[in-house]
């Protein structure tokens, strides 16, 4: 098991370090001068060598590209431009608020989504089947920021059941602080729920169609037992590396809906970031973001590494 | 999949131009009967037809905005602005008072080009260079592979702001660019499963047997055969760029203020949603899911037709 993981964990580097070139470079090497596209096209010249300097810019790329993994390494990410403050400062209260949103429509998405794929696998061809599968497809071409749209002027304008900011008032009690959030999450949920409950459908049409499961009824188990001992265990395998890897769809998913629903987490302060052109915060964010989707993938491999005892046992040979 | 591959036999007698004739002809001849089947079964699923006649209608606004729009959608009158739908303006007006409806039929245009032109230009570029991995496998695929990694690793999203902000100027065209470019190495990856498959079936070692070149083997032997795949595949992609175009547009990375795209429209009136005016909001909104749900439903057909 060492072997495989130790080759995923190089590999997670690997894609980190070529990721903060790609970001480095993308805010750097691209024609223009920083400064004058922070200060804008009538700036003074003094102004805009002066900032340079400030900003370190007027070195060498190859000097500040290493300069700016230094001191990232040591959790010194500059300062922001738009803000004043420290970017790791800024980043900080940024993500405990994604978290808190991602998290709690996490919890909300992945236990219905996997209960919607299996019930739609246990009624395969039926019709609610097909309402499940397809519906929950359909749902997810359609863009978070498109459903928060419809939901916002049913749930919060029309109907009056949910507040349409995600942003509750302050001293609000942990009651109404998720009260807030449920229409985020519920536009998440819309573009994630399609994905995970297919391929949990798939995975336990797999598992029903099995041998194993054949012989477990034969024994005379009882079909709730078969279900949840013999199936399930192994239908849920793909779907633990498909949830790790929509992760990165629900960082991106954040950035519309925390945009328009107000909420000052990762996503509102990266779009902030970059209509302000403040580069750093953006370099900054844009990594965190991909260190945050390498590892949660990086995490799915454990996981599918320990929960597996077939991949353990090829990987302990 | 293998087509006429197998069935040919080696007669040492024919030389390697007949032999390329009388294989080609019996390809073209079983592909020409699997395409009809296909045909009939597609026109045969109702999600097709519904999914290629919403496909067609935006087409069509984005081809001919002038002649399907009522009213000029530039057209601004202030003392009209924010209206609910009437018998003047069906969908109502906007902030400026322009008609709602003729601005979400001149907007088609936008996400209909740019979406189609960053699909288009993902699909060769990634078909080229996954033709080249699957197919000469080693430290190109690896390298090729490695670099689609990478570009996973961050949400197409996030990606596409990251390069929108370090370019001057707010365009379009960028926006079809930023699209193509994170696009191209998840078409390249799918293509280059299809052509593994592909390379161990006997039709390639025959073609390899008759000397031919490897651009020939590339493009007129393993191309034509992962079509179906490649066909699929660009309906997959399409359907995403949309999603990627309208939120990046949503949320400013693209066309300006004044531009009649979907996504912007959205972004200039949802702050008008809560009690002051919903349908300049809803009706742009309503038009990127119709056309999503579109191109899902022909996506759909597709792969169920191609791949059973």
């Amino acid at each position: 098991m060492g072997r495989f993981l130790l080759r995923r964990f190089f590999l997670a580097i690997f894609t980190i370090a070529v990721l903060s070139i790609l970001v480095f470079f993308a805010t750097h090497a691209l024609p223009g001068d920083v400064a004058k596209k922070v200060l804008g096209p009538f700036a003074d010249e003094a102004a805009i060598k002066q900032l340079n300097k400030e900003l370190g810019t007027d070195q060498p790329i190859t000097t500040q590209y290493l300069k700016w993994v230094g001191n990232a390494a040591q959790g010194d990410l500059g300062k922001s431009y738009l803000y004043d403050v420290p970017v790791t400062e800024k980043l900080r209260t940024a993500i405990g608020y994604s978290a808190k949103l991602a998290i709690f429509a996490f919890v909300l998405i992945v236990p219905l989504s996997i209960f919607g794929g299996v019930f739609a696998a246990l009624r395969r061809d039926k019709r609610i089947d097909r309402i499940i599968t397809i519906g929950g497809l359909s749902a997810a071409v359609i863009p978070e920021f498109v459903w928060a749209v419809f939901f916002i002027l049913i749930f919060g304008v029309k109907l009056r059941w949910l507040p349409v900011g995600a942003t509750p008032p302050d001293g609000a009690n942990i009651f109404t602080q998720y009260k807030h959030l449920l229409l985020p999450a519920l536009c998440l949920m819309m573009v994630l729920f399609g994905y995970i409950a297919r391929i949990t459908r798939a995975g336990v049409i797999e598992g029903v169609d099995a041998d194993y499961t054949r012989t477990a009824h034969l024994k005379g188990l009882p079909g709730s037992k078969v279900i949840s001992t013999h199936v399930l265990r192994n239908a849920l395998m793909p779907t633990i590396a498909v949830v790790a890897t929509q992760t990165g769809y629900l960082l991106g998913g954040l950035v519309a809906v925390e945009t328009i629903f107000n909420y000052n987490g990762l996503g509102f302060l990266l779009r902030q970031a970059v209509v302000q052109r403040d580069y750093l915060l953006v370099q900054a964010a844009v990594l965190l973001i991909g260190v945050l989707v390498v590892v949660s993938n990086l995490i799915a491999d454990v996981l599918y590494t320990v929960l597996n005892p077939r991949i353990r046992q090829a990987v302990l040979a | 999949m293998s087509e006429a591959g197998g069935t040919i036999t080696l007669d040492p007698t024919l030389d390697r131009a007949a032999m390329r004739a009388l294989a080609h002809e019996r390809a073209l001849e079983e592909r020409r009967t699997r395409r009809r089947e296909r045909r009939q079964l597609l026109l045969r699923k109702p999600s097709f037809l519904i999914g290629s006649l919403i496909l067609f209608f935006w087409f069509l606004c984005a081809l001919i905005p002038s002649v399907i729009a009522p009213q000029d959608p530039a057209a601004q009158d202030l003392l009209n602005k924010l209206k609910e739908p009437s018998g003047g303006h069906w969908w109502g007006t906007d902030v400026l008072g322009r008609d709602v409806f003729s601005r979400v039929i001149d907007g088609a245009r936008v996400i209909v080009f740019v979406a189609l032109g960053a699909t288009i230009i993902a699909t060769i570029a990634g078909t080229m260079l996954g033709l080249v991995a699957g197919y000469f496998k080693g430290r190109v695929d690896e390298v090729i592979m490695r670099i689609a990694d990478i570009f996973s690793a961050i949400p197409t999203i996030v990606l596409a702001l990251l390069i929108t902000s370090t370019v001057d100027s707010r365009s379009m065209l960028i926006v079809m660019f930023i699209i193509a470019l994170v696009f191209t190495p998840i078409v390249a990856r799918t293509v280059r499963s299809s052509v593994l498959g592909e390379a161990e079936l006997d039709y390639v070692a025959a073609a390899r047997l008759r000397t031919e070149r490897t651009p020939h083997i590339l493009f007129s032997e393993v191309l034509p055969n992962i079509l179906p795949a490649l066909a699929v595949e660009f309906t997959v992609r399409l359907g995403y760029a949309i999603f990627a175009m309208a939120t990046l547009s949503f949320l400013g990375a693209g066309a300006g203020p004044e531009s009649s795209d979907w996504g912007t429209q959205v972004a200039t009136h949802f702050k008008f949603l809560n009690g002051l005016n919903w349908s300049a909001t809803v009706f742009p909104a309503a038009a990127i899911a119709s056309l999503s749900v579109g191109v899902n439903m022909v996506q759909d057909a597709l792969t169920e037709v191609f791949e059973r």
